[in-house]
């Protein structure tokens, strides 16, 4: 790893809740995330992953009762304070449990966001496709097909465009949400590939729940619990017999969730 | 935890760039939209109210108008018993429901669930093409064709009846029921259709336990809005009724609807009458009932979506 002695964060979250109505899904969390790392986050079904990563790139507009009280920063910046909440999301891309390729083209997909923020040359065009294509693994298998439907793809292909459109937005941080759930092992660790080369130029927010994989690619990892983040560590201190509360060394040798 | 506050991206967090204005400018337009809906409403209900409350609220009882078994309006002493309209209202538009909906879902069913490629979509243009027919070429039917029809088929005196409106008008809101009923069949996942299918379902049993139970609320809008079609036509049913100003006792006695009442008698009534304002009461009548019909309709679609 080649963090140098400057370890600034990116994100920042403080006395972070989140509720849907009256129902508490997050609360009390508070937590840093760091340039350049991968910042995993384990934990049981229901405890309230998802919930974080909506708080933090502000994906509450389709989610109805959805409240979200507590401070987040963006590279310094408070999230309830940007006056462009589209410029954010621009900024932060995001992957989902369940790939979504638009019912646009293989090429369309790639090239939607650019073309949202104003990009119209061709030329610049194919460039970012193709960059973005080949960073995430997927370049050969459609290079010849590009017009092709990328709602038509199968599930890891999907996947991985999902992952080469949110690269295409040049984002500062990338979070993704269990994105392995519907990908197949080998696509999974093509992904994971691809995950640590991009460790170099963005962060990295992991949701995941396979526990090895979090000790695969995270630098630090929080485990997250009903609500609440139990415990952040480096990575290697947790799996390597050093978490500090008895729920995680549970969760982490299999014996709940 | 310095802050890189001045590299050039962060700026854009505050900038409202042309996509945002476009946003903003959208929204303002697709909002006027929307209350326009809600100020034409206001403005055609005000008018229909001010029109007639007047005298609804002096000198006409409700309970008379409701319950009141004469309609008899220009003789003297007036008699504004609305109850033979509105049995008449709900005898129609009960048989064209009869009519309407085992024929709608069966085509809604066949096109959505069993029909393939071309068939399919020319019988999508077909019904469409049903529902463009205009209403005084249905009523013209009602008078010439459905008329003999029913006097030989039934051996009754009368062919302008409750049967013959009743038909009429269902194959009149058998279009509307079908499409929306169809939107419904289509908006269950084909998921849904494959898992049932691995189980050795049959097409029909796919149908039967899978499709239509998820599609239920749907298709039950889909029966309120025939019925609000139905409820509010007005010279087809004119035509085909007979317009007997009486309770009907069975399918084959004549009737008439509060409609084709307002439709026949404001020509004649003098502007500002009891009469004209007693049918203006009647035009507020109806709005009430096709309100609350569609009121209910949104509302069962609506608080299905709600339970997911
Ligand atoms: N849209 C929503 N509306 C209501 N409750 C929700 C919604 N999304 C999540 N929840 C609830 O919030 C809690 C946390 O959910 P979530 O953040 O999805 O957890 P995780 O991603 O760890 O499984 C759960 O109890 C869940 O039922
Ligand atoms: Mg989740």
């Amino acid at each position: 790893m080649v963090t140098g002695a400057t370890t600034r964060s990116l994100v920042t979250v403080r006395g972070l809740s989140v509720r849907y109505g009256n129902h508490v899904a997050l609360q009390g969390v508070d937590l840093d995330v760091n340039e350049n790392e991968i910042f995993g986050v384990i934990g049981p079904a229901n405890g309230g992953k998802t919930s974080f990563l909506r708080a933090l790139n502000r994906m509450d507009d389709f989610v109805p009762h959805m409240r979200v009280d507590g401070e987040v920063t963006f590279a310094g910046r408070d999230v309830r304070t940007i006056r462009n909440l589209y410029a954010l999301r621009r900024h932060i891309g995001v992957v989902f449990p369940l790939p979504v390729g638009l019912p646009l083209s293989i090429y369309d997909n790639v090239a939607l966001s650019p073309r949202l923020s104003g990009t119209r040359k061709r030329a610049q065009l194919d460039e970012i496709v193709e960059r973005c294509l080949r960073r995430a693994a997927l370049w050969d298998e459609v290079k010849d097909r590009l017009d092709g439907l990328g709602s038509l793809l199968s599930g890891g292909q999907q996947q991985r465009l999902t992952i080469a459109r949110a690269l295409s937005q040049d984002p500062e941080l990338l979070l993704l949400d269990e994105f392995s759930i519907a990908v197949d092992p080998v696509t999974t660790m093509r992904i994971e590939e691809v995950l640590k080369e991009l460790r170099q130029e963005l962060t990295i927010v992991l949701v995941t729940n396979l526990v090895q994989q979090a000790r695969r690619l995270a630098d630090r990892t929080a485990f997250f619990l009903d609500g609440r983040c139990v415990e952040i560590a480096a990575t290697d201190a947790l799996f390597g017999g050093g978490a500090r509360d008895q729920r995680t060394v549970d969760y982490l040798e299999g014996r709940f969730g | 935890m310095s802050s890189p506050a001045r590299e050039p991206w962060l700026q854009a967090l505050d900038r409202r760039d042309a996509t945002w204005w476009i946003d903003r400018v959208c929204r303002g337009g697709v909002f006027v939209g929307g209350m326009s809906a809600i100020l034409f409403l206001t403005a055609i209900f005000l008018f229909i109210a001010t029109q007639g409350l007047d005298f609804a609220w002096h000198r006409l009882s409700l309970g008379q108008l409701l319950t009141g078994q004469r309609w008899e309006p220009t003789v003297e002493p007036p008699e504004y018993g609305a109850l033979p309209l509105i049995a008449g209202t709900a005898w129609i538009t009960a048989v064209a429901m009869l009519v309407a909906v085992p024929l709608s879902f069966g085509a809604a069913i066949y096109i959505g669930e069993f029909a393939r490629g071309r068939q399919r979509e020319w019988l999508k243009i077909l019904i469409e093409l049903l529902a463009a027919i205009p209403s005084v070429v249905w009523g013209v039917i009602g008078l010439q064709v459905m008329k003999p029809v029913i006097q030989q088929l039934f051996d009754v005196q009368v062919g302008l009846n409750v049967l013959n409106a009743g038909i009429i008008l269902g194959l009149m809101a058998a279009p509307i029921i079908t499409t929306i009923a169809e939107d419904a069949l289509k908006a269950v996942p084909d998921t849904y259709r494959e898992a049932a299918e691995a189980l050795g379902a049959t097409r029909w049993q796919i149908v039967r336990k899978v499709v239509l139970p998820h599609a239920r609320p749907g298709l039950s809008a889909a029966i309120l809005l025939g019925i609000g079609r139905a409820f509010g036509e007005t010279i087809a049913v004119l035509m085909a009724s007979g317009h007997r100003l009486m309770i009907p006792d069975s399918i084959f006695d004549s009737a008439a609807t509060i409609t084709a009442t307002i439709a026949a008698e404001l020509g004649e009534a003098a502007v500002g009458s009891d009469h004209y304002q007693v049918l203006f009461v009647l035009g507020l009548l109806l709005f009430g009932i096709t309100f609350a019909i569609n009121l209910t309709a949104d509302w069962i679609v609506r608080g299905r979506r709600g339970h997911g």
